[in-house]
C-alpha cells in the first residue's frame, strides 16, 4: 500500500518534473499586466509570483490601476498595437472575447487538457476562458455580486431575521429607518448602481435576468417587468442617505461596519473590508444572497488572459497558467481576496462561513443552470452595451428618468449600442 | 519642406554659402517632420477612423459613413457633455482671468510677502489631479467636508452640497479647475503688468488720473496680448479637461458631469467603441481649431516681416 | 525691474491696502486648502480619517503613512513604496526636457532670425500641436514606436514626450526671440559668424528666463503625465505617476487614504520644489516674452 502510494507519488512527481524539465524549466519570464495594486489583492498575487519564482520563472510586474481595469485596458491597446503584448493580462468577461476575436491571444490547450480544466471549471466561466474551443485564459476566482452585507447589530434591532424576499427586505429596511440609521449604505457610482440593479433584476426571476441582461430581448428590456425592476430601484433609493453620490464602495462598507448604516448590497470583495476591520462573519455581520435570489448566482471572474508570445516565453506562460489553476493557489488566493475558487473541486476548509456559503452556492447554481454572468461587471454583455445600460440605470437612480421612461430608454440604448 | 527646393537653386554657386543657407531649414526640418507625422498624420488617421466601425482596435474593414457622427449627436451623454463644456469653459475662462488679473494687480502693489504668496498661488499647477482630485472630492463632500465642518462648529443651517446635486455638480468642477490654473494666469498677468512702461503711467498721473482710471483706461487695455495668451492656454485646458472630472465625479451624479474629453476616453478605451471615440475626438479638434486658428491668424497674419 | 505701479500704490488709502491684504490672504487660504487637507490627513491613522472630520488636526500624530508610501506600500505585487520609481521618472524626464528645450530654442531661433517664405505657417502648424488631445495619438504612436523597436523602452517614452512638447517649447522661444534685436544677428552674420556661432554666442547667453519657463513647463507636464507613462513604459521604467496611481487607485482593495495623500505629496515634491525655487524666475521669464503672444 505504502509502496504503491510511494511509486504513485514518485511517478507523479517524475512526470511533473519531467514536464518541467522538458518544457518549463527553461526559466524564462512572464510579464503580467494587472490592476491588483492595493494591499490585500496584491499580496495575494505575490503568492503566485513566489511560486513561479520557485520554478525558475521570473515575474515582471506591470501594474496599471484605475477605472476598474480601464487604464490597464488602455495600456494593453498600446502594447498590442506596438507588437509587444505582455505575457498575461488580467481581464474580465467580454473584454477577453473581444481580444480573442483580434487573433492575438495564446493557446493554453496543452496544459488545460493535461490538467483537465474542462471538468473542474464551471461551464459559465468556460464561455469566456475559451474561444473557439481553445483555452485562452486562466480563471483566478469567482466573485459573486448578488450579496447583501448586513450589520448584525442593526439586523437584531430590526427583528433579527434576515430577509428572504422583497417584502421582507423592505420591512427590514423600514425598521432600520425607524431605528434612526441609514438603512442602505450605497455609493452612487454607475457600476455600484448597476451592481444593485443586477440583483434586483435577478430577484424578479432567473428567466427574466437571462432574457433581459444576457439575451437582450427587447421585449424584456422595455417591458412591464423592467418597469417593476426600476420601481424597485427607486424604492431602494429611498433608503440611501442623501450623500450617497460619488461615494467609494469601501466607504459605504465602512458605514455598515461602524453601525451608521444597516446593510450594503455589493459583491463579495466587500467582505475584505469587514474582515480588515476585525469583524467576524455571523457575529458582527451577516452575509445573505440578495432576497429572492438564493439559488442563483451572478458572477464576475478575474481571469488572466494569455497573449501570443514567442517560443522562448511559451513555457513560462504555461507554467503560470498551470500554477493559477492549482488547487493550492486557488484556495490561498481566494481566502485573501474574498472570492471563491474558479474550480469546483477545491476544498472549502480554509474559508470562513461566508466563503463556504459562496462555494456551496456557486456549485449549486452551476449544477442547476442558474449561474449567470453579471451585467454590471462585464460578464453578460460587451462593454458598449454594458455601459449603455449603466447610463440609463444611473440616470434613473439619480432621478433623471422615471421607471417607465427608464425601461424604454434601456431598450433603446441597448439597441443603439449593439448597432 | 517645400522651401528646401527653393534654396537648392543656388547650390552650384558656393557650396559653403549654400550650406549656411540651408542650415536653418535643416535644423527646423526634423521638428516639423515629426509634428507633421505625429500630429497631423494622426489627426488624419483619427478622421479616417471616425468613419469606420472600429470597436476594440482600429479596424478598417467596416465603414459606417457618418454613422458615428449621427449616433454621437443623438447620444444623450454627448449632449450633456457639450452643455457642460459650454458652462464649464465660459465660467472657467472668465473666473480664472478675473481672479488672475485681480491677484496680479493686488500683488503688484508693493505687497510685503509677495515672495511667499506667489508660490502659494502657483503651486496647484505643479500637482497632478490624480490625488488633489480626491482632496477636493472630500472637501466638497457634505458628509465629511466643508458642510460637515461648518455644522460641527455650530453653523447648523450651513449647506453646501453641490457635488451631490446633478444640476450643480459641474460648478464644483469649475471651483477645482480654477484652483488649479488661476495662479498660472496670475503669473502671466503679473509678468504683463511688470512689463508696462512706467512713463505712460507717470504721464497719466500728472494729468490727474485716479488709480482706478489708470488701471481701467491704460493698464488693462495694455494687457490685451496677455488676455489672448491666457485665453488660448485656458481654452485648451478646458476642452482637454479630463483628469479632474474623473477624480472628482467620474461623470456623476448620474451622467451630470460628462465632458467631451471624458466621453472620448470612455468610448474609445472603456466601451470599446473606437469609431465613436474618434468621431468625438474629431469634433473636439474642430472646436479647438475654431478657437485657435482665428487667434493665430490675427497674431501671425497681422505682423508682416 | 522697478515696479511701475509703485506710485499708483502709494496713493491708495490705508483701508484699500488692508482690503487688498485681506483678499490676498483669503485667496492664499483657497489655494492652500487642498494641500492642507492632504497634509493633515496624511499624518492621521486610518481610523481617525474614517471617523470623519477631515479638516481637524490629527488627534494622534503619525508619520507611518509617509514611511509606508515611501518604502513599504504595495505598488504592484511587491511592497516597494514609491522609492524605486523616482529614478525612473528622472531618467525619463531629464532627457525629454533637455531635448525638447534645445529643439524648441533652435526652432524659435530659425523662425525669428532666419525667416523664410511660409515660416508663419510652419510656426502656426507647430503651435496647433499643443492642442491635440493625447488620447487620440495613443494608438498610432504605439504603432510607430513598435515599428522603431522602441516600444516599452525609456528612449521611446523620451521620444514621445519630446515630440509632444515641441509645440510649447517652440512657442515659448519663438515669442522670446521675436523681441530680440535682429540687428545684432545681422551684424554678427556680416562679421562672418556661422548659424550656430550666432545662436551660441549671441542668443543663448540672454535666454536664461525663457529657458526657466520652458524647463518648468516641460518638467511639470512630463513628470505628471500618466497616459503615455502607463502605455509606453516597461517593467523597469514605470514612472512615478503610474506608481502613484497604482498606489491610490486600487479597485477592490482597502483604501488607505493617509498613505495616498502622503504618496501624492512625495510624488509631487520635485515639481513643487521646482515651482517654489524658481517661481521668481518663472514670472520674470514669462514677462520676458512668453506672454507677448
Amino acid at each position: 500500500m505504502l509502496r504503491k502510494l510511494l511509486i504513485g507519488t514518485m511517478l507523479g512527481s517524475a512526470l511533473t518534473a519531467g514536464y518541467a524539465a522538458s518544457t518549463y524549466a527553461a526559466g524564462g519570464s512572464v510579464e503580467v499586466l494587472h490592476w491588483w495594486t492595493s494591499g490585500g489583492e496584491a499580496a495575494a498575487l505575490d503568492v503566485l509570483k513566489k511560486k513561479l519564482e520557485s520554478q525558475g520563472v521570473t515575474w515582471k510586474d506591470m501594474p496599471v490601476a484605475g477605472g476598474g481595469g480601464e487604464a490597464a485596458m488602455t495600456a494593453l491597446r498600446a502594447r498590442v498595437t506596438a507588437g509587444d503584448p505582455p505575457t498575461a493580462v488580467q481581464a474580465l468577461g467580454f473584454d477577453i472575447t473581444d481580444w480573442a476575436k483580434q487573433g492575438v491571444v495564446g493557446d493554453l490547450g496543452e496544459v488545460a487538457d493535461k490538467e483537465g480544466w474542462d471538468k473542474v471549471v464551471p461551464a459559465a466561466l468556460q464561455n469566456f476562458a475559451k474561444h473557439d474551443g481553445k483555452w485562452i485564459a486562466a480563471p483566478v476566482n469567482v466573485h459573486s455580486t448578488n450579496w447583501v452585507w448586513i450589520s448584525k447589530k442593526a439586523l437584531d434591532a430590526a427583528g433579527g431575521k434576515a430577509p428572504e424576499n422583497w417584502d421582507e427586505l423592505i420591512a427590514v429596511l423600514d425598521k432600520m429607518k425607524a431605528n434612526g440609521i441609514t438603512p442602505l449604505a450605497h455609493g452612487g457610482q454607475a457600476w455600484q448602481d448597476a451592481t444593485i440593479f443586477d440583483a434586483v433584476v435577478l430577484s424578479l426571476g432567473t428567466d427574466f435576468y437571462k432574457a433581459s441582461m444576457i439575451d437582450n430581448d427587447p421585449a424584456a428590456l422595455g417591458g412591464e417587468k423592467m418597469v417593476e425592476a426600476f420601481d424597485r430601484m427607486a424604492k431602494l433609493k429611498g433608503y440611501v442617505d442623501k450623500d450617497f453620490s460619488g461615494r467609494d464602495w469601501n466607504l459605504a462598507s465602512a458605514m455598515v461596519i461602524e453601525g451608521k448604516a444597516g446593510m450594503q448590497m455589493m459583491g463579495d470583495w466587500a467582505k475584505g473590508e469587514f474582515l480588515k476591520a476585525g469583524q467576524k462573519p455571523g457575529s458582527d455581520f451577516v452575509c445573505i444572497r440578495f432576497p429572492g435570489t438564493q439559488g442563483a448566482v451572478t458572477f464576475n471572474s478575474d481571469m488572466f488572459m494569455m497573449f501570443k508570445v514567442g517560443d522562448d516565453k511559451k513555457a513560462a506562460q504555461l507554467t503560470m497558467a498551470s500554477d493559477i489553476e492549482s488547487p493550492e493557489f486557488q484556495s490561498s488566493f481566494n481566502v485573501v481576496k474574498g472570492s471563491v475558487p474558479a474550480r469546483t473541486d477545491v476544498p472549502d476548509t480554509a474559508f470562513d462561513d461566508c466563503g463556504k456559503k459562496g462555494i456551496k452556492d456557486l456549485a449549486e447554481a452551476n449544477s442547476s443552470g442558474k449561474l449567470f454572468g453579471s451585467m454590471a461587471h462585464g460578464y453578460a454583455v460587451p462593454a458598449a452595451v454594458k455601459n449603455a445600460m449603466y447610463d440609463v440605470i444611473t440616470r434613473h437612480f439619480n432621478g433623471e428618468l422615471d421607471s417607465k421612461a427608464a425601461a424604454a430608454a434601456l431598450a433603446e440604448a441597448v439597441a443603439a449600442a449593439k448597432g | 519642406m517645400a522651401d528646401t527646393t527653393m534654396t537648392a537653386r543656388s547650390a552650384a554657386a558656393n557650396p559653403r554659402a549654400t550650406l549656411q543657407d540651408l542650415l536653418p531649414k535643416i535644423v527646423l526640418a526634423p521638428s516639423f517632420a515629426v509634428i507633421l507625422i505625429f500630429v497631423y498624420g494622426f489627426i488624419a488617421f483619427t478622421a479616417v477612423l471616425s468613419f469606420s466601425g472600429s470597436k476594440l482596435l482600429p479596424d478598417f474593414s467596416t465603414w459606417v459613413g457618418f454613422g458615428n457622427y449621427v449616433r454621437l449627436f443623438n447620444h444623450p451623454n454627448w449632449i450633456v457633455a457639450l452643455k457642460n463644456l459650454a458652462i464649464f469653459s465660459i465660467l472657467y475662462i472668465v473666473v480664472c482671468s478675473v481672479i488672475g488679473l485681480a491677484l496680479a494687480i493686488f500683488l503688484d502693489q508693493k505687497i510685503r510677502g509677495e515672495g511667499v504668496l506667489r508660490p502659494i498661488y502657483l503651486y496647484p499647477m505643479a500637482l497632478s489631479f490624480i490625488v488633489t482630485g480626491v482632496a477636493w472630492k472630500w472637501f466638497l463632500d457634505p458628509g465629511i467636508g466643508l458642510e460637515h465642518v461648518m455644522q460641527s462648529i455650530g453653523w447648523e443651517s450651513f449647506s453646501f452640497r453641490w457635488i451631490k446635486d446633478g444640476k450643480m455638480a459641474i460648478y464644483t468642477i469649475v471651483i477645482a479647475a480654477v484652483w488649479q490654473s488661476s495662479g498660472f494666469v496670475m503669473a502671466m498677468f503679473l509678468a504683463g503688468l511688470r512689463g508696462v512702461d512706467n512713463e505712460i503711467i507717470k504721464a497719466a498721473q500728472i494729468d490727474g488720473a485716479s488709480t482706478l482710471t489708470i488701471y481701467r483706461r491704460i493698464i488693462i487695455p495694455l494687457m490685451r496680448p496677455v488676455f489672448l495668451s491666457a485665453f488660448v492656454v485656458l481654452a485648451h485646458l478646458a476642452i482637454k479637461s479630463y483628469d479632474l472630472v474623473v477624480a472628482m465625479t467620474d461623470g456623476g451624479p448620474g451622467t451630470a458631469t460628462w465632458t467631451p474629453a471624458l466621453f472620448m476616453q470612455k468610448f474609445t478605451f472603456g466601451r470599446n467603441e473606437m469609431g465613436m471615440g474618434a468621431a468625438s475626438a474629431i469634433v473636439m479638434m474642430m472646436m479647438i481649431f475654431t478657437i485657435i486658428v482665428p487667434y493665430l491668424y490675427s497674431e501671425l497674419g497681422g505682423k508682416k516681416k | 525691474m522697478s515696479a511701475p505701479s509703485q506710485d499708483v500704490a502709494t496713493r491708495n488709502g490705508v483701508f484699500v491696502r488692508a482690503l487688498i491684504y485681506a483678499l490676498l490672504i483669503v485667496f492664499a487660504v483657497y489655494y492652500l486648502l487642498p494641500l492642507y487637507v492632504m497634509v493633515v490627513n496624511s499624518l492621521k491613522p486610518l481610523d481617525e480619517i474614517r471617523q470623519g472630520n477631515m479638516l481637524a488636526l490629527p488627534q494622534q500624530w503619525t508619520i507611518a503613512p509617509w514611511l509606508s508610501a515611501w518604502s513599504t506600500a504595495q505598488i504592484g505585487v511587491s511592497p516597494t513604496g514609491l522609492k524605486p520609481y523616482f529614478l525612473n521618472s528622472v531618467l525619463m524626464v531629464v532627457p525629454a526636457v533637455a531635448i525638447s528645450t534645445v529643439l524648441g530654442a533652435l526652432n524659435g531661433y530659425v523662425l525669428t532670425k532666419w525667416r523664410f517664405k511660409g515660416d508663419n505657417i510652419v510656426f502656426g502648424m507647430m503651435l496647433l500641436a499643443c492642442f491635440i488631445p493625447f488620447q487620440i495619438v495613443l494608438i498610432p504612436s504605439a504603432r510607430i514606436l513598435g515599428l522603431l523597436g522602441l516600444a516599452g523602452s525609456v528612449p521611446g517614452l523620451i521620444l514621445i514626450h519630446a515630440i509632444y512638447g515641441l509645440g510649447f517649447t517652440t512657442l515659448f522661444f519663438r515669442n522670446y526671440y521675436e523681441a530680440f534685436p535682429t540687428e545684432l544677428v545681422r551684424a554678427a552674420q556680416i562679421d562672418g559668424a556661422s548659424f550656430f556661432q550666432i545662436f551660441r554666442r549671441i542668443l543663448l547667453p540672454s535666454s536664461g528666463p525663457i529657458i526657466v519657463v520652458t524647463v518648468i513647463w516641460q518638467f511639470t507636464n512630463i513628470w505628471n503625465d500618466f497616459l503615455f507613462g502607463s502605455s509606453f513604459s516597461s517593467v523597469d521604467s514605470i514612472p512615478i505617476t503610474v506608481a502613484l496611481n497604482n498606489l491610490v487607485n486600487s479597485s477592490t482593495g482597502v483604501k488607505e487614504y493617509n498613505v495616498h495623500f502622503a504618496g501624492a505629496i512625495l510624488a509631487a515634491l520635485p515639481t513643487l520644489i521646482v515651482y517654489i525655487v524658481s517661481g521668481r524666475y518663472f514670472v520674470r521669464g514669462l514677462m520676458a516674452g512668453a506672454v507677448k503672444g
